[in-house]
């Protein structure tokens, strides 16, 4: 049977609680859904724009269930030997040089392709682990469709078959994050084994609660102001809105100026965090910085 | 009588997703099942999101969930109240404490309307349902309703003075002073109609037939200059999925033509004898594309959106001409090379493109005898024609003789109709007679947009 993980969460409101105490702010769905995958073991999906703390998600809940935190930073082209495993050819290669007199060959194959000469890479690595760990395969939709339909085997049954050695099977229930910022349709073999969810930027006061918990010296009337300028750029029509990350970073950057309000020239000079292209630049600049400068937003 | 109970209760929900279209397999429904003993049915926002994330695989699913859960729920409870015979506002155990709303004085009318509107700015949820009562109550004159609930919904939103557009004859202080947010009206809107539904199930005691989701909530962002942001996401979803498309197709080796030198000298390694083939690789070929625009009144917001998604892919693209028409056609390829922002793109088109004609009604025969002219000689086997307009002649000569010749010149012809089929070759539409030349795409939800695209981009690979 499956190991249970250290501190297994009871309810919801213990997940939001965990997460909220190593730095991570849940919104409702996303504590349900955290507590909904350790409790079921059920992979989750996690779709979103980018920088709303998708991956994030995945570290806190490493951080909160105390568990090792495995990542497979997917890519085009990312193929088995990379995400499951490989032979150690050098190592075999060595093994044979040294017994290569009077060895038979029976001896030699059936020693060199022991897990001594096995390299996990990441699935792998979290299947075969001890310890229950977390699983976070970030950016999905960067691979193909054949990549999607191997990793099927390793989220609904956690095993691996290797040709050689037979199978895995995975010793602990680890918790699987996918995250995946749209750019394909993922297929629907993957999607049914998933629960899914989607994170969006966040609602004003729940930014500003993340804001204050990550800048905690920067006064609340200048968060607050913050918090509602971003939320006016992101109502524009841009390449590129800023994102929680942003958001923080700003703030960051706010403090370290020593600024006690957002008027039109400090938001100028220091637009360069938040906005990220030359294009979005001069519209903010026009929409947002005319915005300051009028009363109108102060009575707001 | 239907079995009882919560889970009959699901699986009929799951039965109503996949009636609107959401793929609800056994896998998930029983999933939701396991989900539904981790979590309290008495936690609404709970349930709700734990059948979510099991149930809605993605974000458009999501949208078609809420809508489907919010109906499904509400004709459940209003069906249980009729059979147990609940009642609200039974008159005679009049509440305590409930305002007589015959004798709201003007004044408390217009505190009303600020309450309300101070709400929806605030676009505080509970607040708004409570209001919602109230203003129909105080709004809605009951008797003299129109019996259709979304005619009422407007006439008490008109009585409310809500907009979304600032109004700057208001005082200082007033909430609407500056619009309201759009979601929050549209969020009002609902809850209006839902308590006039409520009511009505009520006074009548049955349910009206449950009607499937209106195609409008999904149709393309209809006003471009709208909600440009919304349009804006869904070109760069586009943009971003047609770049990762080039792998998937690469991916397939359909076709295999040796290429003899290349194994000839790969067989050098293997003393003359061909081991390896080597095979020649598969260039894909951009199309060049000719686009062709009505821009007459019925179809502007739909062909200004479609150019612009077409300009935004413009890197898939050789090379692309681009023409407006209502009576005449005249050429915008430049327009848009220069001009990124679409409000100005749109005033331009409308304003110096040259197609101010006399009547303003689409003139298709005339269309094609300029078009032949213009283009005629630089169309070749690899072109590709598109063609956006509702074929509406207003009653002219269609001269599909003269589209058939286009059409023969070109490598492929796509007519795209933004409207719905439903519509086609009806009253002077006369879509049927170019129809036979091209393919005809019916296009008026960014979904059905995404597919054309994808046949678009799909690699030219006919051997010419």
């Amino acid at each position: 049977m499956l190991a249970s993980s250290p501190p297994a969460p009871a309810s919801v409101t213990d997940v939001a609680e965990g997460l909220r105490a190593v730095g991570y702010l849940p919104g409702e769905s996303t504590a349900l859904v955290a507590f909904l995958a350790a409790k079921l073991g059920k992979p989750v999906l996690v779709e979103g724009p980018a920088g709303v703390g998708k991956t994030e998600l995945a570290k806190s809940l490493a951080r909160y269930l105390d568990r090792e935190l495995v990542r497979l930073q997917c890519y085009e082209g990312l193929d088995e030997a990379k995400a499951l495993y490989e032979w150690n050819y050098r190592k075999q290669l060595l093994r044979i040089q040294a017994e290569a007199d009077g060895a038979g060959w029976s001896e030699v194959q059936d020693d060199i392709f022991g897990e001594e000469f096995l390299l996990a890479r990441p699935l792998m690595t979290a299947i075969a682990s001890e310890q229950p760990v977390v699983l976070l395969i970030d950016e999905i939709d960067k691979t193909d469709q054949e990549f999607e339909a191997m990793l099927l085997e390793v989220l609904s049954d956690f095993q691996i078959s290797i040709p050689e050695l037979g199978r895995v099977e995975s010793r602990t229930h680890p918790v699987v994050l996918l995250t995946s910022n749209n750019s394909r349709e993922l297929t629907e073999a993957l999607k049914r084994r998933c629960l899914y969810l989607w994170l969006d930027y966040p609602e004003l006061e729940h930014e500003l609660e993340i804001v204050r918990l990550h800048a905690p010296d920067l006064p609340e009337a200048v968060a607050r102001k913050l918090v509602e300028v971003i939320g006016m750029v992101r109502e524009l029509d841009l390449k590129k809105p800023p994102s929680i990350a942003e958001s923080i970073d700003w703030a960051r950057a706010l403090l370290l100026l020593g600024v006690d309000d957002i008027d039109e020239q400090t938001f100028r000079d220091t637009m360069s965090v938040i906005v990220k292209h030359r294009t979005d630049m001069d519209l903010v600049a026009e929409r947002v910085g005319l915005k300051l400068s009028s009363p109108a937003v102060d009575a707001a | 009588m239907p079995p009882e109970g919560l889970p009959a209760r699901l699986l009929e929900l799951g039965e109503e997703l996949r009636r609107e279209g959401v793929a609800v397999g056994t896998s998930e429904l029983l999933d939701a099942f396991a989900v539904l003993r981790e979590v309290q049915w008495t936690e609404q926002v709970d349930f709700r999101e734990a059948l979510a994330a099991t149930l809605a695989k993605s974000q458009e699913d999501r949208r078609v969930f809420e809508l489907v859960f919010d109906r499904f729920f509400f004709r459940a409870v209003e069906v249980a109240a009729l059979r147990e015979g609940v009642r609200e506002g039974d008159p005679s155990q009049p509440t305590p404490g409930a305002i007589d709303l015959e004798e709201l004085s003007p004044e408390d009318l217009q505190a009303l309307r600020a309450q309300i509107a101070a709400a929806l700015r605030d676009s505080s949820e509970g607040a708004m349902r409570d209001l919602a009562r109230m203003a129909i109550a105080a709004f809605g004159r009951r008797e003299e309703g129109s019996g259709v609930i979304g005619v009422d919904v407007q006439r008490i939103r008109r009585a409310l003075g809500l907009r979304t557009e600032p109004q700057p004859d208001l005082p200082a202080d007033d909430p609407r002073r500056e619009g309201l947010p759009r979601d929050a009206l549209r969020r009002f809107e609902a809850l209006l109609r839902r308590e006039l539904e409520r009511g009505q199930i009520e006074r009548t005691g049955s349910l009206p037939p449950s009607r499937p989701l209106g195609e409008l909530d999904r149709a393309l962002p209809s006003g471009p200059l709208a909600d440009l942001a919304a349009v804006h996401r869904v070109v760069t979803q586009l943009r971003r999925r047609l770049a990762t498309q080039g792998t998937q197709a690469r991916g397939h080796r359909r076709h295999a033509h040796v290429d003899v030198r290349r194994t000839m000298r790969a067989s050098l390694q293997s003393g003359g004898v061909p081991v390896v083939l080597k095979y020649r690789p598969r260039r894909p070929r951009r199309p060049e594309i000719y686009v062709l625009c009505d821009v007459s009144t019925s179809v502007t917001s739909a062909s200004v959106f479609f150019l612009s998604v077409l300009h935004a892919l413009h890197d898939s693209f050789r090379k692309m001409r681009s023409f407006v028409f209502i009576e005449r056609v005249s050429e915008v390829t430049d327009i848009f090379a220069h001009e990124r922002n679409f409000k100005a793109v749109s005033e331009r088109i409308s304003s110096d493109a040259g197609v101010a004609d006399i009547s303003g009604y689409t003139d298709y025969g005339r269309v094609w005898s300029e078009m032949l002219e213009l283009v005629g000689e630089d169309l070749h086997p690899r072109a590709t024609v598109i063609v956006l307009g509702d074929a509406r002649t207003n009653g002219r000569d269609p001269r599909a003789d003269l589209f058939a010749q286009v059409a023969a010149r070109a490598g492929r012809t796509f007519w795209l109709n933004p409207e719905p089929r439903l519509y086609w070759n009806y009253g002077d539409s006369v879509i049927a007679a170019y129809e036979q030349y091209c393919t005809a795409f019916e296009c008026w939800t960014t979904a059905q947009l995404e597919d054309f695209v994808r046949a678009l981009t799909r690699p030219v690979t006919s051997a010419l």
